[in-house]
């Protein structure tokens, strides 16, 4: 079903809250990456503020989607969406990233935080854990659905063409990935430094459905995740194309914001741009 | 003299004795373990007959994912799987699992803390004509230096049956060596098993050294320490099937009784069995310890005895070294 005006204004005011919270998060913490999570702030939204079946006050709950960051090092969104939604303070996260003894770990960690469905950092292993997941699932006849979220740089790894390779096989329909469309890697251009187009189409020689979206637009990503469940024999990738710093001009699409957090001035000037859109 | 209470086969040193391959019990454990619990499954990277992940195949066949010639896969689908509740065990050589895909079992397995149960075949010298790029002489290095990790290495193929039952029970990962070659028989199902208790083989009236020992190269031990006997010189010989965790007092309870130890193992003495005891009893009860295996080289092609002969392991080398001062 098409989402209503009212829906998607909510979740755009609760990417706006999320956004604020990845700088303040970034600039206490003084290190991290700015550009990725703020790329994927509006499809983590739409995930876990409208699509997800989750119980944030329950996370461990059996019939949960289960939700799989490969890209580890843009978990500041993904501590960011998952404070705003209930599953813990938003203070402790803002506050505490990337500091000694504190459960929001630098890369995330599965044992250290409720509904953390896996460790990860290293790239390229994500899309076999999630499909390693949904073959499981698959096998005791369960229906919860996986979400497996990636980078574009990682597709150079060799790891997550094998776990595509694999889903393609078994024919994992209970299993969604959408890659992070944003062609920066550390040291510049995805297509410079390794390109990986055709993309969609080398998806399409794997045995997924693939749907290319505008990853900035909640009723795509929406009506793309809605797409995906109603695929029977095959998983779907959603190409969701994005703009690495999105909601902050001056950063939007410069691969220098990858790995870098903004200074306290920086951050005050990009909170505001942010939350007077 | 054999210690009693390991009840070792009748035909411990009989010429007929009968010969295994350790990797049998890879196959004869998962099944057991697949028939006490319905959530143990087998991955296999298109080794499954000479892995015995076939085994279950046979058996399990619903319960069995072939996830082809992709050892980063095979770990990492295996993380996948324990994550919801699945008890995976992962089928290939050693020199590739974990060898290829140590950061996957690093961060998915040990630092995610799940219950991937990895058995690595072919390892060791004795994997012979294959050559060094299958002879996996670092994996035990490679493995019990990771938190969380169990690391088991079976004499023989019944042993290596009651690691795989030992494993499926465990909470966290764990890594199970085996090697290829056909090794005596010599433990039977009453021997005593539980992970972290080293057995204790052999117990001399008087003994000067104690040999510690684990995996294929345990019934070489024993049979050096029946040639030090007949030569007069009495020995011990403890059998660590469990590296991590190291069963300490059972070491430190040996070392007080004897001048010198001596640790025997198929893999490089760098980082491996010899250099975990060493690394307890410096702590413990500080001795000589000489430490036998791999000299820091690859291996090369051979049959099995050829190359164990080759390289300073057979059991008249064991027993020799034991008459240096």
């Amino acid at each position: 079903m098409a989402l209503t005006e009212a829906e998607v204004l909510t979740i755009e005011e609760k990417a706006r809250e999320v956004r604020a919270s990845i700088i303040r998060m970034l600039v206490a913490a003084k290190s991290g990456h700015t550009a990725g999570p703020l790329g994927m702030t509006d499809i983590f939204s739409t995930l876990y503020f409208h699509t997800l079946v989750h119980d944030p006050k329950n996370s461990d709950w059996e019939g949960r989607d289960r939700v799989i960051l490969s890209n580890g090092h843009i978990v500041p969104v993904r501590y960011a969406t998952m404070a705003h939604a209930g599953y813990f303070p938003v203070e402790e996260a803002e506050t505490t990233l990337r500091k000694l003894g504190s459960r929001f770990q630098g890369h995330p960690e599965r044992e250290k935080l409720p509904g953390m469905e896996t460790t990860s950092g290293p790239l390229g292993s994500g899309v076999s854990q999630a499909a390693g997941m949904a073959y499981a699932l698959r096998m005791d006849g369960k229906k919860n659905r996986i979400y497996c979220l990636t980078s574009d740089g990682e597709h150079q790894e060799g790891n997550t063409w094998e776990g595509i390779m694999f889903a393609g096989k078994y024919r994992l329909a209970n299993l969604t990935q959408i890659i992070d469309r944003n062609f920066i890697q550390i040291e510049g251009n995805t297509e410079d430094i390794m390109p990986l187009e055709p993309l969609a189409d080398k998806y399409r020689a794997f045995n997924w459905h693939v749907i290319e979206i505008d990853g900035h637009n909640i009723r795509q990503i929406h009506e793309a995740i809605e797409q995906a469940k109603a695929v029977a024999d095959m998983p779907t990738l959603i190409l969701a194309n994005t703009i690495p710093g999105k909601g902050v001009k001056e950063i939007e699409g410069d691969y220098k914001w990858h790995g870098k957090p903004p200074t306290p001035e920086e951050g005050e000037r990009f909170i505001k741009e942010i939350l007077s859109v | 003299m054999i210690n009693p209470a390991a009840k070792l086969s009748a035909k411990v040193f009989a010429d007929d004795i009968e010969k295994k391959p350790t990797r049998d019990g890879f196959g004869l454990g998962t099944v057991e373990a697949g028939k006490e619990n319905p959530n143990v499954v087998v991955l296999s990277a298109d080794l499954g007959d000479s892995t015995r992940a076939a085994w279950f195949h046979k058996e399990f066949p619903d319960r069995y994912i072939e996830v082809g010639v992709a050892e980063q896969n095979l770990a990492t689908v295996a993380a996948g799987m324990a994550a919801v509740g699945k008890i995976p065990f992962i089928a290939s050589y050693a020199a590739f699992s974990p060898g290829r895909s140590y950061e996957q079992i690093r961060t998915t397995a040990a630092l995610n803390h799940l219950p991937v149960k990895i058995g690595g075949m072919h390892a060791g010298i004795q994997t012979g004509p294959d050559g060094a790029t299958h002879q996996m002489l670092e994996d035990i290095a490679l493995m019990r230096v990771l938190p969380n990790m169990t690391v088991m290495v079976p004499a023989d193929s019944e042993e290596g049956r009651k690691c795989i039952v030992a494993a499926a029970k465990l909470p966290g990962p764990c890594y199970i060596r085996f090697g290829r070659a056909a090794e005596p028989l010599f433990t039977t199902p009453e021997t005593p098993f539980e992970i972290g208790k080293a057995t204790t083989l052999w117990e001399s009236k008087d003994p000067k050294v104690a040999f510690f020992t684990t995996g294929s190269v345990a019934y070489r031990t024993l049979q050096a320490a029946k040639l030090l006997e007949e030569e007069g010189i009495g020995s011990l010989v403890l059998h660590f099937h469990t590296i991590k965790p190291f069963d300490d007092a059972a070491a430190v309870a040996a070392a007080k009784r004897v001048e010198r130890i001596i640790t025997v193992e198929e893999h490089q003495v760098a980082g491996g069995f010899g250099s975990a005891v060493a690394e307890c009893l410096s702590d413990k009860h500080p001795m000589k310890i000489t430490r036998m295996g791999i000299q820091d080289v690859f291996g090369q092609s051979g049959e099995p005895d050829e190359l164990m002969d080759f390289y300073g392991l057979s059991p008249r080398h064991i027993a020799d070294e034991a008459k240096k001062s």
